[in-house]
């Protein structure tokens, strides 16, 4: 019978007809994250090649800890599948803190390596010097493992951004402390001579205003200075009684040290660049820092609060794994923990359009984001006209055995 | 007038720091006849050596005797093994090698022990002495250490035949090799010497300066100029330069507007320029006579 | 200090006999000219990374090559040349940033600037020897990215921020970017300086130069102003390694104190031992030994990359004592032999 076939109802071929038709619309108009894939150099189906410049030698290498914390994190990504089944490429070069070798790396990476993005290359005068290039050549300089404050400038570098709370912005937070605690004292600051230590110089009296005359003494030096012992003795000459040190740890343990020696009891403010308990605080000697004050904005690495925290215990996990060599008593080790999380989150948002122009705008689209190693109410917020992804901090004392968190969660928000 | 005093004595202090290093490098000087750019990160890893010691639970003093002997042997393998090959390459070629080693110490320490920085227990307490603490215990054991090793020193080479075969030895290489003298033991000999007073250095310092792969640097400096500041050929020369450079950069920091303290080495070191101008040889250094 | 004093000789061109040349210098000049024909060509054909690079090694060549004329042929030793080149730097920069002076014509000024840095700092320094000079030269390397940090000279010098400044585009719309552009440039200036040194050295000039390095007291009885040569050369190393600077800041398009520490000081030596104390084109390979080998250093290993470098140094100068002057030597007398035998 002829007709039978074509009796078979219409409807049903019909209908996967429309059912392939329907699909292939929706294909073909999702928005092209869904259904492209989009790749700049250095991203394919495969893999994420990521670059990054830390001092590895010179007179920074202390700080290339974080570089080595933040390819142990890739590692433990890579081995749990990757980003959307990317896997990721760390591309780490030495710079050794000489400009120059600075941009000779940036430009390796970017050029010869071919790198989809630089993230948390370290140091002002390194990023100063990259930062032209970087954005003349439209790649994201992400994260910069700096405070200083100048790296929050979308408009006219929309391509760099930083991290971690300025300096300045923390150096408010000081400001506004000393004013409602201590109306009526007398500064004295000793301050390493770079951008650095000037940087946290200029948001202390931003942040005192018109009070700005309680400073009676600012106090400079130099990384090639053996001691600060004669800056600590100007100081105390001064008639100070509240002590700002801004000094990277090696001469903030030095200072605390002589301050305790020479009999001088002021009221201590620590950057918290150096509020390391292993790193500095041991070293000056635990009962001459009781009483130091600082800030913080994650959960420092030897604070027993946190000991049955789930986000402690995983990044415990992690350290043990994954870089069992280094030294958990180390800020370094979960500053680094905590950028790696940002970027595989960037990473994470852009999805199959891994283009430079995704990157930079998805890390400008962090909506909130809590990590676990973070404090508690401290979140990542980023926009088009805000890149200062962290802001906030919470004040902290030190009881001569552990960091004791005081006062709300605070922001020292610098203007632009 | 009070604030002068306080920085005349802890610049006496701090540069208690610098008359032991220099008393290392007019070691080095007198042993060998040039300058050993790598004194410092030799040091540096006998004191990390020392602190791997104490960590072991050696306790103090022997680990201190340990060191200098693990240092002495440590110069004397670098002479024999690292320098013999290059004994008649030109000046600049030792120079070079100097700066080889100082890399290779420099990266070796900080891959073993880590860069960040690490307290360094001191023998003599930490208490504070006199009027407003400005000098610790620590500060005032550590000179006497120092004048009792220059007094070792002067001993050594005044006294004892070794001593005054070294300094012929270094002085004269040719003719003390013609009246006998083993030139090349010497030499290794000098450095064993230098390096262990290096680590005697290394370890009267750490106390104060924290120790990390580059706590040399600053030091060795102002060491320096401190051993060139009191003619390099004298150790007690080089101490009382140490301490006179401490209390120049002291008063310079303190007393000088404006540039004071961020130029404090540059005025130290202007200043001793200005007095190798007019006393070429230091001062406690003999004229040296060009014979035509 | 020793000298391959043999090639000097060889260098003074002998009395113009129609077509004759002594061999080793034919056989040099062929090197020179394949070299330079290299030289030309290359960054046509290599990425602009690269090509980048290669401007750098040039760039420390030429500070070397100050260095060398006063360490290696006038007998001071100097660990104070990061100061010059710095200043070199800071005059160009300087001069881009605030008097939008074109960059061909900060060379010459910063040059100049140095010169005069250079003969003052002669001066003094005339009293002092050996480990003196030494000491006065590092003061003046520790010294100057303090002064350079200082407050009151912030406004021109940008303090610890430092200056940017722009890369120039090629000019006559010639079909080369930037960087090509830069690198003939650079590469143009190196060869000139190498012209002008060559000459320098086996002048009468050179020929005083080395005379008071080896026996100033006889220098001094044969009528040699041994004052007004040393603070010269002091002069002449200083503009060397000034212009090297002020081309060095127009490449990487930064400077900053902290790019010219006392480190860079210790690399200019160790690229001066490695080329050869005494030999002008020797300051060639030290660059590129300056340039190259950290990086290599670095690729064979993180950690102990300085270690890496440190042995790298050590072994080249157990193979070469006289870096590659001794080896330029050995390879000449091989032809002189050769040449002979024929």
């Amino acid at each position: 019978m002829k007709g039978r076939k074509d009796m078979r109802p219409p409807s049903h071929r019909l209908r996967l007809a429309a059912l392939v038709g329907l699909a292939g619309f929706a294909l073909a108009s999702a928005p092209p994250a869904m259904a492209q894939k989009k790749y700049d150099p250095g991203a394919s189906d495969t893999e994420i090649k990521v670059g990054n410049i830390m001092p590895y030698s010179g007179p920074a290498s202390a700080y290339g800890i974080i570089g080595q914390t933040e390819a142990a994190y890739f590692k433990k990504v890579n081995a749990e599948g990757g980003v959307n089944g990317r896997k990721i490429n760390f591309i780490s070069y030495d710079d050794a803190y000489s400009p120059p070798k600075a941009v000779e790396q940036a430009r390796k990476l970017v050029e010869s390596d071919g790198v989809l993005l630089l993230f948390q290359s370290l140091g002002t005068p390194s990023n100063t010097a990259i930062q032209k290039y970087m954005n003349a050549k439209k790649v994201p300089q992400l994260f910069v493992a700096t405070g200083a404050t100048k790296w929050g400038n979308p408009k006219e570098f929309p391509w760099t951004m930083g991290w971690q709370p300025t300096y300045q912005s923390e150096a408010r937070i000081y400001a506004k402390f000393i004013l409602d605690n201590y109306p009526n004292g007398k500064i004295g600051v000793l301050y390493q001579n770079d951008d650095y230590g000037k940087d946290y110089l200029k948001g202390l009296k931003d942040g005192l205003g018109d009070k700005v005359s309680m400073i009676v003494a600012e106090v400079p030096y130099e990384t090639s200075d053996p001691t600060v012992d004669s800056q600590i003795v100007k100081l105390k000459a001064s008639g100070a009684d509240i002590f700002f040190n801004v000094g990277t740890p090696k001469f903030a343990a030095q200072a605390i040290k002589k301050v305790a020696e020479i009999g001088w009891k002021p009221v201590q403010i620590l950057n918290n660049v150096s509020n390391s308990i292993g790193g500095v605080l041991s070293a000056a000697g635990l009962e001459n820092s009781k009483g130091v004050l600082s800030t913080i904005y994650y959960k420092g690495p030897t604070d027993p609060t946190w000991k049955d925290d789930p986000g402690f215990k995983a990044w415990s996990v992690f350290m043990d794994t994954y870089y069992p060599g280094g030294d958990r008593t180390d800020n370094s080790t979960v500053y680094g923990y905590l950028l790696g999380q940002t970027l595989v989150q960037v990473l994470k948002q852009c999805g199959d359009d891994l283009t430079r122009e995704n990157v930079m705008r998805q890390a400008a689209n962090l909506n909130h984001l809590e990590l676990d190693m973070l404090l508690p109410g401290i979140a990542i917020d980023t926009s088009p006209t805000r890149y200062y992804p962290l802001e906030q901090m919470q004040m902290e004392r030190f009881d001569g055995e552990r960091w004791q968190l005081f006062g709300p969660v605070m922001a020292g928000t610098v203007s632009g | 007038m009070e604030l002068l005093l306080q920085q005349i004595l802890a610049g006496l202090a701090t540069g208690t720091i610098y008359a032991c290093i220099a008393l290392a490098i007019v070691m080095t000087y007198l042993a060998i006849g040039h300058l050993n750019f790598a004194q410092g990160e030799m040091a540096m890893f006998s004191t990390f050596v020392a602190w791997q010691l104490i960590q072991w639970g050696v306790p103090y003093w022997i680990t201190f005797l340990a060191t200098i002997s693990l240092s002495f042997l440590g110069g004397v393998l670098i002479e024999r093994v690292v320098l013999r090959p290059i004994h008649n390459a030109p000046v600049l070629s030792h120079v070079a090698v100097f700066i080889g080693l100082l890399a290779i110490l420099n990266s070796l320490a900080g891959f073993i022990w880590n860069f960040s920085v690490k307290p360094f227990p001191t023998p003599f307490g930490t208490a504070a002495l006199g009027e407003g603490g400005f000098v610790s215990a620590h500060q005032v054991g550590m000179i006497a250490v120092t004048l009792v090793v220059l007094a070792f020193l002067y001993a050594f080479f005044r006294f004892t035949r070794i001593g005054l075969a070294m300094r012929a030895a270094a002085a004269d290489p040719v003719s003390a090799r013609l009246v006998g003298i083993r030139v090349d033991w010497m030499m290794a000999l000098g450095w064993g010497m230098a390096s262990s007073i290096g680590a005697i250095a290394g370890m009267m310092i750490a106390p104060i300066v924290f120790l990390e792969p580059n706590m040399m640097l600053g030091v060795l400096l102002y060491g320096f100029a401190g051993a060139v500041l009191g003619g390099l050929a004298s150790p007690l020369g080089a101490v009382c330069g140490g301490l006179i450079v401490g209390v120049i950069e002291n008063l310079a920091g303190t007393f000088i507007p404006v540039i004071g303290g961020e130029l404090k080495f540059t005025i130290a070191l202007v200043v001793i320029v200005a007095v190798l101008l007019m006393k070429p040889q230091g001062l406690f250094g003999r004229p040296v006579l060009h014979r035509v | 200090m020793s000298l391959p004093s043999d090639e000097t000789l060889e260098a003074v061109p002998q009395p113009a006999v129609a077509g004759r040349m002594s061999p080793s210098l034919l056989v040099r000049s062929g090197f020179g000219l394949s070299a330079l024909a290299v030289a030309l060509i290359l960054p046509l054909l290599t990425p602009s990374f690269l090509t980048f690079q290669l401007t750098l090694v040039l760039v420390y060549a030429i500070a070397i090559m100050g260095l060398n004329l006063l360490t290696g042929f006038n007998g001071q030793f100097s660990l104070g040349h990061s100061a010059f080149y710095a200043i070199g730097a800071y005059t160009a920069a300087i001069l881009m940033d605030k008097a939008s002076l074109p960059y061909a014509l900060t060379l010459p000024a910063a040059g100049v600037t140095c010169f005069i840095f250079g003969f003052l700092f002669g001066l003094p320094a005339l009293r002092l020897e050996g480990v003196y000079l030494a000491l006065a030269t590092f003061a003046l390397a520790v010294a100057t990215p303090q002064i350079l940090k200082l407050s009151p000279l912030e406004y021109w010098t940008g303090g610890v921020q430092g200056i940017v400044i722009d890369k120039p585009d090629a000019p006559f719309g010639l079909p080369l970017n930037q960087d090509q552009w830069l690198y003939y440039f650079t590469l143009l200036v190196a060869v000139a300086m190498t012209i002008v040194a060559t000459n320098l050295v086996a002048s009468r000039t050179g020929r005083s130069m080395m005379a008071i390095r080896d026996n100033p007291t006889a220098a001094r009885s044969m009528g040699i102003n041994i004052a007004l040569y040393k603070s010269l050369t002091f002069g002449v190393s200083a503009l060397y390694t000034g212009v090297a600077g002020a081309l060095g800041a127009i490449v990487v398009q930064f400077v900053a104190p902290d790019s010219f520490t006392f480190f860079l000081s210790i690399s200019l030596l160790v690229g001066l031992v490695v080329g050869g104390v005494g030999w002008i084109p020797g300051a060639f390979f030290g660059g590129a030994f300056v340039l190259f080998v950290p990086n290599f250093a670095e690729s064979l290993s993180k950690g102990l990359s300085g270690a890496v470098y440190g042995v790298m140094i050590i072994l080249l100068i157990y193979v070469m004592p006289s870096g590659a002057a001794g080896l330029a030597r050995m390879a000449g007398r091989l032809r002189h032999a050769r040449g002979d035998r024929s």
